[in-house]
């Protein structure tokens, strides 16, 4: 056999060097993300009922069809199988009320996608979470609808639309603890989830056996959520009781909200934090400072979203300040 | 505890392919292709001219400038013509075409037997320039260069690098093994023309065999052998002194700037066959490899034989290559034919088919951080890749250190977007030369 016999001449790709690469791509990333999000995303059906359910169903279409429709009209390669569109729309669900009425999750899929994304370049350019803007988007438009929840289960059939964050915001700590029967209960509600809040926010352990799975795979730094968490638990504790300085109860600060699902699946948005472990942690503590400062002293019971969205707009900053150590530049 | 640097990437090696394959020489080439140019510096002026009849070993382009290393007959026969042909590094480039004559007949008085230790420095450094000894590791700087640091630059180690990180690539390995004292006198004689006391032979882990035979050769000398974690790019130069000596080689600088001069096993065997025997760099050791080979080898080739020759003597293709490459899958550069000479520095030829290549469209930056991660030199790959793309080039070298880069393609490797950011890199650095030249 000569070395000609199976070669035609002119078929070979000349290409700068290196010539292999490894098997990690966009949509693997991304649809393993969608994959770790499914167990709290479901839990929230089963919680929450046919409400969630659709809010998921409506979410995730809009979002897939307004990229599609977007990079049809831009004569673009389509690119929603990548699977980021797919996760726009089902952290967007995952952010809301499962109740709001239909068009809301469709035009905040419509926002995310069309203005966060797709205005600033798509995949990769944005400077904000598209699924937060979003979210944003719709509690600047429809503040109470955003903020009625679904109730709760029978057992708590009295305190209805309120979460625990907004109990402890309008009523104080020692009637959140009465809702709940005592701090024990109180705890394994909002581990389980089995709480009133966005649909998929709630529970706190499916969030956390999907996060440490990224943690596993490489794919988010454990940084980011240790430190935001860390600084949300430090800070409450420090500041958010009503008996003076270290008061404050970190264990709930740390369970309530939307803290977990942010600081795991948002505040770890690589297109949107920082490229470099230092500002990421930069960015963790930030977010988490921010955070504390709305639940203590803004007028929302809750501020990851916008923590992590302020956060968002100075990464360009971080980065500039925040660069690797050059190689050579110690001896 | 083997010893490790920041960053860098863990490839699947692929050496299995040929690691346990001892070198076999190729046939002597019917005709051969010299370029006359197959070094970083000058070219060579040609001293021969059609018609001539040459024999194995001599001189046949001589080098006029400090930077250049002369080109011998790598056959004995006749010289048929001097012109442009393919060249795995510079695209084209002027070449002396010998027929072979079949006797392959050695220049007269060669080979001769010499004792290394009855030649002084200067003497010893003569021996290597005439044999047109380049760096054989792949970047082929002359040998004889190298080894006359400025004055001012007190150089006090020798570090032989035999990490052979790349994947796929085995020749280091086995001439390690089956020519470990020649290694070791070669590594003595360069020990001897820089005049220091210290020397190091850097291995990586994944060769224990090599690592036992070098130790062995070694007992009773000065030289140490260090294992080396696997870890690409190991035995990148600035990666392995620092891993090594704990010296970081300043940006922008070269390591005789830490003292110390880095060389190529293989280097380290020519310099011994020239001093020993007085045999010029006309023959070296390539492993011929990848997913697209019939029986990948290692072989002993003649400098100016075709990869064509070099594949046949492989059993030709088992499937269709989709790339060929000149050196390592990391750092080696892609052939648009088969018709390309071997030059000096050539380690490995790779026929790549479609499933080792794994080449996918190029997306946008979803700025992940890996390539931040993985990088040995502290760099910003994805800001570069951007930059480039962007024809920002300046601002890319001013403010994102571009000419640290040494090209290693981990950034690359890792990239789950598929961004071609060393090709952005390289464009940016001619870029940015040119721009300098204008000035």
């Amino acid at each position: 056999m000569s070395a000609e016999s199976k070669f035609e001449p002119g078929s070979l790709a000349v290409s700068a060097s290196p010539h292999i690469r490894c098997d990690e791509s966009i949509a693997k990333i991304m649809w393993t993300v969608n994959a770790t999000l499914a167990p709290a995303a479901l839990f929230s059906v089963w919680y929450f009922g046919m409400p969630a359910l659709l809010t998921l169903v409506i979410c995730i279409a809009a979002s897939v069809g307004t990229e599609y429709l977007i990079q049809r009209w831009q004569n673009k390669p389509v690119s929603i199988s990548d699977g980021s569109a797919f996760l726009t729309g089902l952290l967007l669900a995952m952010n809301i009320p499962a109740t709001v009425p239909w068009y809301m999750p469709l035009l905040g899929s419509l926002v995310a996608i069309g203005i966060a994304k797709h205005t600033m370049g798509g995949l990769g350019y944005n400077i904000f979470n598209p699924a937060l803007i979003g979210r944003a988007f719709l509690l600047a438009s429809w503040p109470i609808a955003m903020t009625t929840w679904p109730s709760m289960p029978s057992q708590l059939d009295g305190v209805t639309s309120a979460t625990p964050l907004g109990i402890l915001k309008l009523q104080g700590y020692e009637k959140l603890v009465q809702v709940f029967g005592d701090q024990p209960s109180l705890y394994k509600a909002l581990f389980l989830g089995t709480r009133s809040g966005s649909a998929g926010e709630t529970s706190v352990v499916l969030l956390l056996i999907g996060g440490l799975y990224l943690i596993y795979r490489g794919y988010i730094n454990w940084h980011v959520p240790v430190c935001m968490i860390g600084t949300v638990a430090g800070l409450t504790w420090l500041f958010g009781g009503n008996g003076g300085l270290f008061t404050g109860d970190p264990l709930l600060a740390m369970l309530s909200g939307g803290l977990v699902l942010g600081s795991f699946y948002m505040a770890t948005d690589m297109v949107t934090i920082p490229i470099t472990v230092k500002g990421q942690i930069l960015f963790a503590v930030g977010a988490g400072a921010l955070t504390v400062l709305i639940r203590l002293l803004g007028g929302y019971p809750e501020g990851v979203c916008y923590a992590i969205l302020l956060m968002n707009s100075v990464t360009p900053l971080i980065d500039r300040l925040v660069k690797p150590v050059k190689f050579g530049t110690r001896r | 505890m083997a010893k490790s640097f920041r960053g860098g990437v863990h490839p699947n090696d692929r050496k299995a392919y040929t690691a346990s394959k001892h070198i076999q020489s190729a046939p002597v080439p019917s005709r051969v292709i010299i370029p006359t140019r197959q070094h970083i510096g000058a070219p060579c002026t040609p001293v021969v001219q059609a018609g001539d009849l040459v024999k194995k070993g001599q001189i046949i382009a001589e080098a006029q400038a400090f930077v250049s290393a002369p080109v011998h007959a790598s056959i004995s026969g006749k010289v048929l013509e001097i012109s442009e042909y393919p060249h795995p590094v510079f695209g084209t480039c002027p070449a002396i075409v010998i027929e072979g004559d079949g006797q392959d007949e050695w220049q007269e008085g060669l080979p001769l037997s010499r004792n290394w230790q009855d030649f002084d420095r200067s003497e010893l450094k003569e021996f290597v320039r005439q044999a047109g000894i380049v760096g054989m590791g792949g970047a082929t700087f002359p040998t004889h260069v190298k080894m006359a640091p400025p004055a001012e630059k007190q150089i006090d180690m020798l570090i032989l690098n035999g990490a052979e990180c790349e994947p796929f690539l085995t020749a280091d390995h086995r001439v390690m093994l089956e020519r470990a004292q020649d290694v070791m006198t070669g590594t003595q004689i360069a020990m001897k023309i820089l005049g220091v006391t210290q020397g190091f032979i850097g291995i990586e882990e994944n060769k224990p065999d090599a690592i036992a035979a070098m130790r062995k050769a070694a007992e009773g000398t000065a030289i140490q052998v260090v294992a080396l974690k696997t870890k690409y790019p190991q035995g990148a130069e600035k990666t392995l002194i620092k891993v090594i000596a704990d010296r970081e080689v300043p940006s922008g600088g070269l390591p005789m700037d830490v003292g110390i001069v880095v060389q190529n096993v293989g280097t380290a065997v020519a310099i011994a066959d020239a001093v020993q025997n007085g045999i010029p760099l006309i023959e070296r050791v390539t492993t011929v490899t990848g997913g697209a080979i019939a029986e990948p080898q290692n072989l002993s080739l003649r400098v100016g034989a075709t990869f064509s020759q070099a594949i046949e003597c492989c059993g030709g293709f088992r499937e269709a290559p989709v790339k060929i490459i000149m050196g390592g899958p990391m750092m080696g550069l892609a052939q648009r034919t088969l018709d390309t000479p071997i030059i000096k520095g050539t380690s490995g030829i790779l026929a790549l088919s479609a499933a080792d290549v794994n080449v996918g469209p190029e997306r946008p930056c979803i700025r992940c951080g890996r390539c931040v991660e993985t990088c040995p030199m502290g760099l910003v790959p994805s800001m570069l890749s951007l930059l480039g793309e962007r024809s920002r080039y300046q601002e890319a070298k001013e403010e994102f250190n571009l000419l640290d880069c040494v090209e290693c393609g981990s950034c690359v490797y890792v990239c789950p977007a598929k961004r071609n950011i060393v090709q952005y890199i390289k464009l940016s650095k001619a870029q940015n030369a040119a721009q300098a030249v204008k000035k």
